[in-house]
């Protein structure tokens, strides 16, 4: 079986603070471990706590009611019930404890060696794990109970050696993980034997995992006996809950008390095991924030309400205009505001820049228009308009009916921007059937002509590709096709030109300015690059630490930044430029050198 | 592709073998004398010895072995030991019940936990999710007979919408046979919904997570359109759960027949086991090894064709 609450385990978790601490400030912790403390002190003093000797039969008690010598009555062979459930949490926890020995006792050692070593032994190890796995334990069990006699000892050693596949894959995988870290080669590097590597850093990432999965795997372990004991083997002198509720299911109709005792026993022990793995595994997980739903604060958050930016249009005339934009996520104690209240506007046919170092919110700032930020992060603004239009009111479903058709999107990365699993022609047709109500062959022409107009050359092919079989500059050209396949008016493009290489930078950069030439779009083009923006754009916006630090005309922003923090990038670009002048002059120089030679 | 087939199928076949030769020798040497336990204490050496000889069991065991391995290998797994009948007739006897209870508890497992799995892996955080976390926990530790159990007394015995037993043929009555597995199959399903309810909300969120599904988004494709996305890419980590379960059930199933008294191969094994009748076990054995890994050959041949990397080449 496999281990969900195994995956999220973060080894050094385990030596931050108390974990008992923690773990039994939730309540859900402190319940499950105090439940099961009374189980165990239960089976452990049941001699002294059962009234009466579990296996005397004493005729007069044939399924009686409850009495004052016998609280929960007989059963249907005359034996005091109370007395028979004590000593059947010990039958249980011990059986447990036989199974998980052998479990841990074989699945540990070889998932170490497997994974630390790895080899034949790893192959082998592993093909005999996945083949218990794909053997019905139950059937094979009721094997041996049959060959053993019922021998309960032999019953749980088998349990166990069906419960051992999960150790050994958590052991394997949590080794292998560890093994490739870099501290265990410097360990190999400075003479530390294999032996001494695996007790002092590989078991230590190992044993919370395991902790967790036996409390798992003892709930399983004790499942499987119980039913084996339903199904009627086992020594009738061992008093077992499967046993009794076997006894209690045949008489449900007349004594249904029978059955109830030994069901809650068995259950109420089993689901304390995995709470309590449960909430370990909550205890020693990476923390992850909660992500919140999206909501529209009524009033903006900051008390400071003055805004940076400028607009340029009236807001019926912009293509797009936002005012006093304002992005926040929520952070451990309260919210982080990352958009300080921004206006900014772009309008028809104009080409507006975003320039700022990552983390200056220019990217925000794009999806909060767009309204696609993480789901966690929350944008607030006074008005948005879009195409002549005030947007910011509108829920989401009628925001996102804006998207293909009004504002379009070139993302950044674009080998991660094309869904794996479909074809080209697939993603490409899609929205222009289900959004933009094409037919069949006309949704097709339109793909093959964006395709052709992006500079593909073998349309036909390209739509039948997968993306894996696509270089960068030809996903990142499908990726510019499928954005102005619904000819949007505005057109967002998020560092388009980043993850491409030189060459291709430009070319895509003047594809950008031909289409939106051609389509009449406005382009806001996000970037860290001022000379994308010198490439161009018309207008350009700074931004830095949330805030529009400068906006104007390219041309007089070039020739005359009022803003050092401006000064400062263009000069990292006009840096850039000249050392690679440098560079190639170099070159050149050695080139001629060796030529000459 | 094919390659990648034929390599599991070997595989597979591999497993069969070593199964069942393992377990063949298990049976054998654990057991010993399986005429005492055939005939009672009361029978004597004479009555032994004949049974002995009329089942073979006076051969040498490789010669056993060498006999039942060859007629296996043809579908055929001999006569059982107390009544004499092939084995192969009274599994294939048994074995409609039992699958259908499983099949039925696979569907069930695949669309309640789907359903439930795509809610939680949407709304993370909220609380379905957490009443699938908390529900996962306890139920996938509870056994599949504790369950039933629990049914049984809630369903059949108080409210009795089901039967609290027995099994009823398709060919009978369909309204029946449906009646008759419900239980069953919803005892065996709840702790594998849940189980892939867990493993379909991660794998959501994983995939959810990814670029490409704002991309996707800014199409201005609808919710429900980008939900097919995220499933399609969702797939292979939740069917690789639901054939993991499919053992499971299988196993689970032989304690839950036991409950509902359903003639399937539980109560047959369960039989088998008891009066040491190896020839039952065995073709039982196989026979179950048989179907998981069939199930587990389509998942791996569906896995690849459901990953373009793997598809074209």
């Amino acid at each position: 079986m496999t281990a969900p609450l195994t995956d999220n385990i973060d080894p050094r978790a385990a030596r931050r603070g108390s974990v008992l601490g923690r773990f039994l400030r939730r309540p859900a912790g402190a319940i499950s471990l105090g439940v099961f403390a009374v189980v165990v002190l239960v089976a452990v003093f049941a001699p002294l706590l059962a009234p009466h000797d579990p296996n005397f039969v004493d005729l007069s008690l044939f399924k009686a009611p409850p009495s004052a010598a016998h609280p929960l009555g007989g059963d249907s062979t005359g034996r005091d019930i109370l007395s028979r459930l004590l000593f059947g949490a010990r039958t249980t926890l011990i059986g447990a404890a036989i199974a998980i020995a052998v479990a841990v006792g074989i699945g540990v050692p070889s998932g170490l060696a497997a994974g630390y070593f790895g080899g034949v032994f790893d192959k082998i190890a592993t093909w005999v794990s996945d083949a218990l796995q794909a053997v019905p334990g139950m059937i094979i069990l009721l094997i041996v109970a049959a060959a053993s006699r019922n021998s309960f000892t032999f019953i749980m050693i088998t349990v166990g050696v069906f419960l051992m596949p999960g150790y050994f894959r958590l052991t394997r995988s949590t080794t292998l993980t560890v093994r490739n870290e870099a501290y265990i080669d410097a360990a190999i590097v400075s003479g530390l034997s294999n032996t001494r590597i695996l007790a002092k850093h590989v078991i230590k990432a190992v044993y919370a995992p395991i902790i967790i999965q036996t409390a798992l795997t003892a709930g399983m372990a004790m499942g499987m006996q119980a039913g084996l004991q339903f199904l009627g083997i086992g020594s009738a002198n061992t008093p077992g809950w499967g046993a009794m509720m076997n006894d209690g299911f045949t008489a449900i109709l007349t004594d249904p008390l029978l059955l109830l005792w030994p069901s809650l026993a068995l259950g109420i022990t089993i689901a304390a095991l995995a709470v309590m793995g449960s909430t370990l595994s909550d205890v020693l997980s990476v923390r992850q924030p909660a992500p919140r739903r999206k909501r529209r604060p009524a009033a903006p958050s900051s008390v400071d309400d003055a805004t940076t930016g400028a607009l340029h249009y009236e807001p019926a005339a912009a293509a797009v205009q936002v005012r006093n934009l304002k992005v926040s996520y929520p952070g451990a104690d309260a919210d982080i505001e990352v958009v300080h209240g921004i206006d900014l506007d772009v309008a028809p046919g104009e080409v507006l820049g975003i320039v700022g170092e990552s983390g200056s919110g220019k990217s925000q700032t794009v999806f909060s228009i767009l309204d696609l930020l993480p789901a966690a992060g929350v944008a607030s603004c006074d008005a948005l308009w879009i195409g002549g239009r005030d947007v910011s009111a509108l829920d989401r479903k009628d925001r996102h009916k804006l998207l293909g058709s009004k504002l379009g999107y070139v993302p950044q990365e674009p080998m991660t921007n094309l869904d794996p699993s479909y074809t080209i022609g697939y993603q490409l047709i899609e929205p222009l059937r289900s959004v933009h109500k094409l037919g069949r062959t006309e949704a097709r022409e339109r793909a093959i002509g964006v395709l052709t107009r992006v500079g593909i050359h073998d349309p036909a092919r390209v739509m039948r590709s997968y993306p894996h079989q696509l270089s960068g500059g030809m996903a990142q050209r499908v990726l510019i096709a499928g954005a102005i396949s619904g000819h949007p008016s505005v057109l967002i493009a998020d560092e388009p030109t980043t993850a491409l290489d030189v060459t291709v930078q430009a070319e895509v950069l003047e594809l950008l300015r031909e289409l939106q030439q051609e389509y009449g779009m406005a382009l806001v083009i996000v970037t860290h690059n001022f000379g994308v923006v010198a490439d161009i754009c018309d207008r350009v916006a700074v931004m830095k630490h949330g805030e529009i630090v400068e906006v104007g005309d390219v041309a007089t922003i070039f020739t005359n930044p009022a803003n050092d923090y401006t000064r400062e990038l263009i000069a990292a670009s006009l840096d850039d430029a000249a050392s690679r002048t440098e560079l190639d002059a170099a070159y050149d120089t050695t080139e001629r050198k060796a030529v000459n030679a | 592709m094919l390659r990648f087939t034929l390599k599991r199928l070997i595989s597979g076949i591999i497993l069969l073998l070593v199964v069942g030769t393992a377990t063949f020798f298990l049976a054998h040497l654990a057991i010993g004398d399986p005429t005492v336990g055939l005939l009672g204490s009361s029978a004597t050496p004479a009555q032994q010895a004949a049974l002995a000889h009329k089942i073979g069991t006076d051969r040498p065991l490789l010669t056993q072995f060498l006999d039942w391995g060859g007629h296996a290998i043809t579908g055929d797994f001999g006569t059982s030991w107390r009544n004499f009948q092939p084995v192969s007739g009274q599994i294939s006897l048994k074995l409609p019940v039992t699958l259908s209870v499983v099949t039925f508890a696979i569907i069930l497992s695949a669309v309640f936990g789907g359903l439930f799995g795509i809610l939680a892996g949407l709304n993370p955080g909220t609380w379905i999710d957490k009443l699938v976390k908390g529900a996962a926990v306890v139920l996938f530790a509870l056994p599949g007979f504790w369950v039933s159990l629990v049914l049984v007394v809630w369903f059949a015995v108080n409210l009795k919408w089901f039967p609290a037993v027995g099994y009823v043929q398709p060919t009978m009555s369909v309204q029946g046979w449906l009646r008759s597995i419900t239980l069953p199959a919803v005892a065996l399903a709840l702790g594998a919904i849940v189980m892939v309810a867990e493993q379909l909300r991660n794998a959501f969120i994983a995939v959810n997570g990814q670029d490409f599904v704002r991309t996707l988004r800014s199409r201005g494709l609808t919710q429900t359109r980008v939900v097919l996305h995220l499933l399609r890419n969702a797939a292979p980590a939740s069917l690789t759960v639901l054939a993991l379960m499919f053992v499971g059930l299988l196993s689970g199933a032989v304690v839950v027949e036991q409950v509902f008294a359903l003639p399937g191969i539980g109560a047959m094994t369960n039989g088998s086991s008891q009066n040491g009748d190896i020839p039952i076990l065995l073709g039982i054995t196989v026979v179950s090894v048989l179907f998981v890994v069939i199930v587990n050959f389509v998942l791996d041949v569906v896995l690849g064709w459901l990953n373009p990397k793997a598809r074209v080449q």
